[in-house]
């Protein structure tokens, strides 16, 4: 087994929470959607791009997407719920860009689908904009090497991870996640920190997630 | 009554480190309940609950319940009918009743919390009495389609609050405060819920002469109109056509309640030429509840209009699947042929029922899938761990919070 290469900097390990708050906005028909997603606070774009992630563990790789979602199962139109849930979010470094993208793909197929327009949705049945807001707390775990970081993964919550491989990236615009972050710059290991890096977490469940990762670490510390 | 410790089997003892985390964060806060009834009714079925396990997670809560007299109950019933979508006479006269029990409200509660926190209509008044302290209005009904003039009378109070909670998105509308979406909850360590031997759901059946050896449709609720259960056995008699099985329909109806009798003995004579059919009147037998639904093949949930519907939550934590209407809270339980199956009317449930009976796979996924999300979105851990980021919101008015 290889030495085992000590930190720089500890890494210490976050959990994110999350409130639902209510906008009262709602859309019945696709105009309604387009003209709220370019309107509504970011925090409304990533609650419902990202919110099937936790609450719906168990579902995907199903959509991580609730414009899809309405837009399929709502409205009918499959072929734009197919373009929209096959939106890269991996691509997208910051909730503004991920927006433009959403609506320019609404945009362009009302384009070539003015009858889409016309659809629109029964009362229960309208979307309703909820924004997501994050409340980060430190939790007790603070690990210095890959074996005691593989340790910690065993044991935290979903919500731990959630944080330090999406919201850290996309919502508070990190270049990167923060565990191949800490991975690289503080114990000097970029391979396993692009390996990490490379999974598109956006097609497995959390819980999927946290096993490949503690799986790649502990190949690593195995040699 | 349950300890924190006694989750962690069922929630893992990360999630319990996160709720005192937060319970930590709120050390020295005093968080004050307020309702109107300190037993009956599910506001104080889950403050009973709540406010111990807010207390050992170190959050100092308190409960205080307002008075009023006949006259005034009589009024706030009709504003909970009126806010639900039905038709009732309002008069001046009911809204002067109203504020005069919450004038004598006024004076004589304390209002010392440095929280407050106000359920429902009946005590919204209280309001008035708002210091430097903060103010939550929690709203347990379903007033997707509220009478006006009962709204508008409320918005004045509601408006005087820091923040207000709905329990679904349908609920909500524009406001001139912060408005938060917060599910209620089940408990799974509640008589209704907890794990039974099988010999207690074996003698259940057995008492009520409900055989084992053909499947069983269960609808638990009360005898009401608005639960359709009517329309629960015009799909079971489509379903019977092609599939032989029974149909449970069990649940209370108040003393009071004369519309109860009546819906209960359409009920009855719908019924009473089916053998297979069970009407079961059951009030506040938990246990018994919990082995009919642990008993069943397909749990049902036909209502017309409903303000969340926990007996879905309960069947699917049992792992069952279930068939339910697209109303009220009902469609944040349920992804239609995910975790259940959801219908708009008695062909489409029957059409559900009879799919599910005939695809067992199918329909021990849907259930399994079903607990899963009960598991992570509607277990009380969650509602406590929502409660305390509610009441920190309070004092962090940005998006993203850091409680570093």
């Amino acid at each position: 087994m290889p030495e085992l290469i000590k930190e720089k900097e500890p890494f210490k390990f976050c959990t994110r929470l999350h409130l639902s708050e209510l906008t009262g906005l709602r859309a019945t028909t696709l105009s309604q959607l387009l003209a709220l997603i370019k309107e509504v606070p970011g925090s409304c774009i990533y609650h419902h791009t990202h919110r099937f992630l936790q609450q719906h563990q168990y579902l995907s790789p199903e959509p991580p997407n609730d414009f899809a979602f309405w837009v399929t199962d709502i409205l009918g139109e499959d072929e734009l719920g197919e373009r929209l849930v096959s939106i890269d979010t991996m691509q997208y470094s910051a909730i503004r860009d991920l927006r433009e993208k959403i609506a320019s793909t609404i945009e362009n197929y009302l384009k070539d689908n003015p009858l889409a327009k016309l659809k629109f949705a029964r009362a229960e049945e309208e979307f309703h904009f909820i924004k997501s807001v994050s409340f980060i707390l430190p939790t007790n775990y603070i690990v210095y090497d890959l074996k005691g970081f593989a340790e910690v993964l065993r044991k935290i919550t979903v919500d731990a991870i959630y944080f330090h491989i999406f919201e850290a990236r996309l919502r508070l615009e990190k270049p990167t996640n923060d565990f191949s972050y800490w991975i690289e710059n503080s114990l000097g290991d970029k391979e396993l920190a692009d390996k990490i890096s490379g999974l598109d977490p956006y097609t497995r469940t959390l819980e999927d997630l946290r096993n490949k990762i503690i799986q790649m670490v502990e190949r690593r510390t195995a040699g | 009554m349950a300890k924190i410790e006694e989750y962690v089997p069922l929630v893992g003892p990360a999630v319990i480190d996160d709720l005192r985390l937060l319970g930590e964060r709120l050390k020295g806060k005093v968080i004050q309940h307020i309702n109107s009834t300190p037993v009956g009714g599910g506001v104080a079925e889950i403050l009973n609950r709540m406010v111990p396990l807010l207390q050992e997670l170190g959050v100092d809560t308190k409960w205080d319940v307002i008075k009023g007299g006949e006259q005034f109950f009589a009024v706030t019933k009709k504003f909970h009918n009126a806010l639900h979508g039905r038709a009732e006479e309002i008069t001046q006269s009911d809204f002067e009743i109203f504020m005069q029990t919450s004038q004598d409200n006024i004076k004589n509660v304390n209002t010392y919390g440095d929280i407050v926190f106000v359920h429902d209509p009946q005590p919204i008044a209280m309001v008035k009495k708002k210091a430097a302290n903060k103010w939550l209005w929690r709203c347990h009904i379903d007033v997707s389609s509220p009478n006006e003039k009962v709204w508008g009378f409320l918005m004045d109070f509601i408006c005087q609050y820091d923040s207000a909670v709905f329990s679904a998105p349908s609920f909500s509308r524009k406001l001139p405060i912060r408005q938060f979406l917060i599910s209620p909850s089940i408990d799974p360590l509640s008589d209704k819920n907890k794990e039974l031997p099988q010999e207690t759901i074996d003698s259940v059946l057995k008492k009520y002469d409900i055989r084992q050896d053909k499947p069983i449709i269960t609808q638990i609720s009360r005898f009401d109109r608005l639960k359709d259960p009517v329309g629960v056995i015009e799909a079971y008699l489509q379903v019977k056509k092609y599939i032989d099985c029974q149909l449970v329909l069990a649940g209370g109806t108040a003393e009071d309640d004369p519309e109860g009798f009546k819906v209960l003995g359409e009920v009855k004579e719908k019924a009473k030429r089916d053998p297979d059919i069970h009407i079961l009147l059951l009030s506040q037998n938990d246990i018994e509840i919990n082995a009919l639904q642990r008993a069943s093949d397909i749990v049902v949930q036909k209502s017309l209009k409903e303000g969340f519907g926990l007996t879905v939550a309960e069947a699917l934590w049992k792992a069952k699947p279930v068939v339910a209407s697209n109303v009220g809270g009902i469609p944040l339980q349920i992804k239609h042929k995910y975790s259940g199956l959801l219908c708009h009317s008695v062909e489409g449930a029957s059409f559900a029922i009879k799919q599910l009976l005939s695809s067992p796979a199918y329909a021990k996924k849907l259930g399994e899938n079903g607990r899963e999300h009960i598991k992570n979105n509607f277990l009380i851990t969650r509602h406590l761990r929502d409660y305390m980021l509610l009441f920190l919101s309070l004092y962090h008015p940005e998006d993203v919070v850091h409680l570093c």
